[in-house]
């Protein structure tokens, strides 16, 4: 869906900025509890726990405006194999805001956890008890945080590269605050 | 920052190079984080690791505490914890019970009697959902002060090094307690026999949130009798498992559960330093153990009894065990639950592994 206008809606460009910062938040705090063993490690975990299953609630959000508010056409000059890898890229993206906190959910009921968020509530199992499951979950949950990661590295260095390199509108359409080279973009 | 006034078509190296550090950057501060950069950090893998035995680990099994035996049966709480406590497990009920007798050593198939230390991972779920979790030991105080002591123990005493735990103890004063409970403590032929003690400090809050230190015990109702290890060998490799299958067969085994709670001042943060005599100690239930079941297919045996699974009413306080046990058994649970084809479930006979 094509939204005419040139620039993602204010909420569009609200749960991106806050969801980008929860999760980078996420796959740091995630890297690093299972890389200590220090007092931290309880309330990191508790705090992935609850954060994560924030994520999964602003994606579901986030997916039903974005059906409903569309995107800002891509420049048209843009090479159609580079709209392609954007695309894909942010379906990827939306994919995995969603599958990521529900894999780590299962993982936690396969393995019987209860699971516990901040202020004390209380979340159902959503899988049953299961060693092979959770040995999967364990690994996807790990892998797919690393391609997160790497995805999200790339999609900043594509981000930056409409920035400072093509200058063609597709940053300020997303930047958070309106650019001052709004009015003039490379089109 | 670029000019926007002035469109350029060449790419600019500077924006180029800026945009490969700040991805260098974000790539270098993940490594970081996750520890790879810092082969010197205690992680919960290098943990784990340091308890292997000097073939390696076991794969399938818990990576300590290895040889063990589920039982499941119910907390018969008396009502006396619910004056410190709000946790529904301290309100006068019966609650159901799970849990492992397990002996502390990494070798799933090691003679009782080379084991000193002997276990009890205990669940207990309450009708309102919550679920607590604890690993206790027979030993009266815990062998060394810090996670990062018990690491050196590990190490030192894997060490080729004669002298590797003679310079670990002149490092560690606080193991002569231990050593000295460990030489002269009587040994039992009986799990039903032995005491557990949870040994970290806790907190408990009641309902108005106000906090007391605590530990805790489950002492048996069985009357102890002292056996030397060497009558404990000549009753065969796997006479504790046998011996509590048989008794509990003829009739529940209790075990009375003691909080005991520490004085304003005492020291919470040092699971070897024992609280002074005389604090005042409650008791406020009776474990009751009804059914033992092999591990194998047992319902204990892919729980994980991380003692930071408490229910709301009881905290952590600041010892650093349960934290350092919690991502030391998680790292174990992830490894053992990967591992099932080298210790298959009966259901699933081995047919080049199982599901
Ligand atoms: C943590 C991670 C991030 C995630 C998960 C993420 C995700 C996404 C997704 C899914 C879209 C597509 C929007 C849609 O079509 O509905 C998008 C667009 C965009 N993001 Fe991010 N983002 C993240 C971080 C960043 C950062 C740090 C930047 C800037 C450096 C950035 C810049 C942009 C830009 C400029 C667009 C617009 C692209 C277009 O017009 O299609 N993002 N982001
Ligand atoms: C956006 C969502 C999430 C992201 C990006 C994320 C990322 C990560 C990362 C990077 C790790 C470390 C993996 C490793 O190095 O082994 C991790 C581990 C973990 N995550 Fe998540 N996570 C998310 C959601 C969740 C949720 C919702 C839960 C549970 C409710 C969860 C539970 C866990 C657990 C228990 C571990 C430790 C696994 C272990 O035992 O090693 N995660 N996560
Ligand atoms: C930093 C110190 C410690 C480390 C690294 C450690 C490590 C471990 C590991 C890896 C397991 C196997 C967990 C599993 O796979 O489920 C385990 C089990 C156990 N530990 Fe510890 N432990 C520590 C301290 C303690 C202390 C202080 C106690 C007692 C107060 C204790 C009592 C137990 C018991 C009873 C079990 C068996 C639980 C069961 O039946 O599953 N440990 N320990």
């Amino acid at each position: 869906m094509i939204n005419p206008a040139k620039r993602f809606t204010v909420p569009q460009r609200a749960l991106h900025w806050l969801m980008a910062a929860c999760i980078l938040a996420m796959l740091f705090i995630g890297v690093g509890m299972v890389s200590t063993v220090t007092p931290a490690y309880v309330p990191l975990v508790a705090t992935h726990k609850t954060l994560g299953i924030a994520i999964l609630l602003l994606a579901l959000i986030r997916l039903a405006v974005r059906l409903r508010s569309g995107a800002p056409a891509l420049p048209a000059d843009l090479p159609a194999p580079m709209k392609r890898a954007a695309e894909l890229s942010h379906y990827a993206l939306y994919a995995l805001m969603i599958a990521m906190p529900l894999i780590g959910w299962a993982m936690m009921s396969t393995a019987a956890y209860p699971v516990v968020l901040y202020g004390g509530i209380r979340l159902p199992a959503i899988l049953p008890q299961s060693s092979t499951l959770h040995a999967l979950l364990w690994d996807a949950h790990a892998y797919l945080a690393f391609a997160f990661f790497a995805l999200i590295l790339l999609h900043i260095a594509a981000a930056l590269f409409h920035a400072l390199v093509r200058r063609d509108g597709v940053f300020s359409a997303m930047a958070p605050l309106p650019s001052r080279g709004e009015s003039a973009p490379a089109e | 920052m670029p000019d926007s006034s002035q469109p350029s078509t060449q790419p600019s190296i500077g924006a180029l190079a800026l945009i490969a550090v700040i991805v260098a950057a974000g790539a270098g501060a993940f490594a970081y984080t996750a520890g790879w950069l810092s082969p010197g950090r205690l992680t919960p893998a290098r943990l784990v690791n340091s308890l292997a035995p000097p073939g390696g680990a076991v794969p399938g099994h818990r990576r300590n505490h290895a040889k063990g035996i589920c039982f499941t049966g119910v907390f018969e709480s008396n009502g006396n914890g619910a004056e410190f406590s709000r946790a529904q497990v301290f309100a006068r009920g019966r609650y159901a019970a799970l849990g492992r007798f397990n002996l502390g050593s990494p070798d799933p198939v090691a003679p009782d009697a080379a084991v000193r230390v002997r276990g009890m991972g205990l669940q207990l779920s309450t009708p309102d959902g919550a679920v607590w979790r604890t690993a206790m030991i027979d030993p009266p105080i815990f062998a060394v002060a810090t996670p990062a002591a018990f690491y050196e123990l590990q190490t030192a005493s894997h060490s080729p090094d004669p002298d590797a735990i003679k310079r670990f103890v002149a490092g560690h004063p606080e193991f002569m307690a231990f050593a000295d409970w460990a030489k002269h403590a009587p040994w039992t032929a009986s799990y039903a026999q032995d005491a557990f003690n949870g040994l970290n400090a806790f907190i408990v809050v009641d309902a108005s949130d106000a906090p007391r230190a605590v530990r805790w015990s489950l002492r048996p109702q069985a009357p102890v009798v002292a056996v030397t290890p060497d009558a404990l060998a000549k009753l065969g490799p796997n006479h504790l498992e046998q011996e509590i299958a048989a008794r509990v067969a003829q009739g529940p085994q209790r075990w009375t559960m003691v909080l005991t709670l520490a004085d304003p001042g005492d020291l919470t943060a040092d699971p070897s330093k024992a609280w002074p005599a005389g604090r005042r100690s409650v008791d406020v239930g009776t474990l009751v153990v009804e059914q033992i079941e092999a591990e194998r297919d047992g319902p204990c045996r892919d729980i994980n009894f991380d003692p930071t699974i408490l229910p709301d009413g009881i905290r952590l306080s600041d010892d650093p065990f349960p934290a350092a046990r919690s991502a030391a058994y998680a790292r174990s649970y992830d490894l053992r639950t990967a591992e099932t084809k080298h210790y298959p479930y009966h259901e699933q006979p081995t047919a080049g592994g199982r599901q």
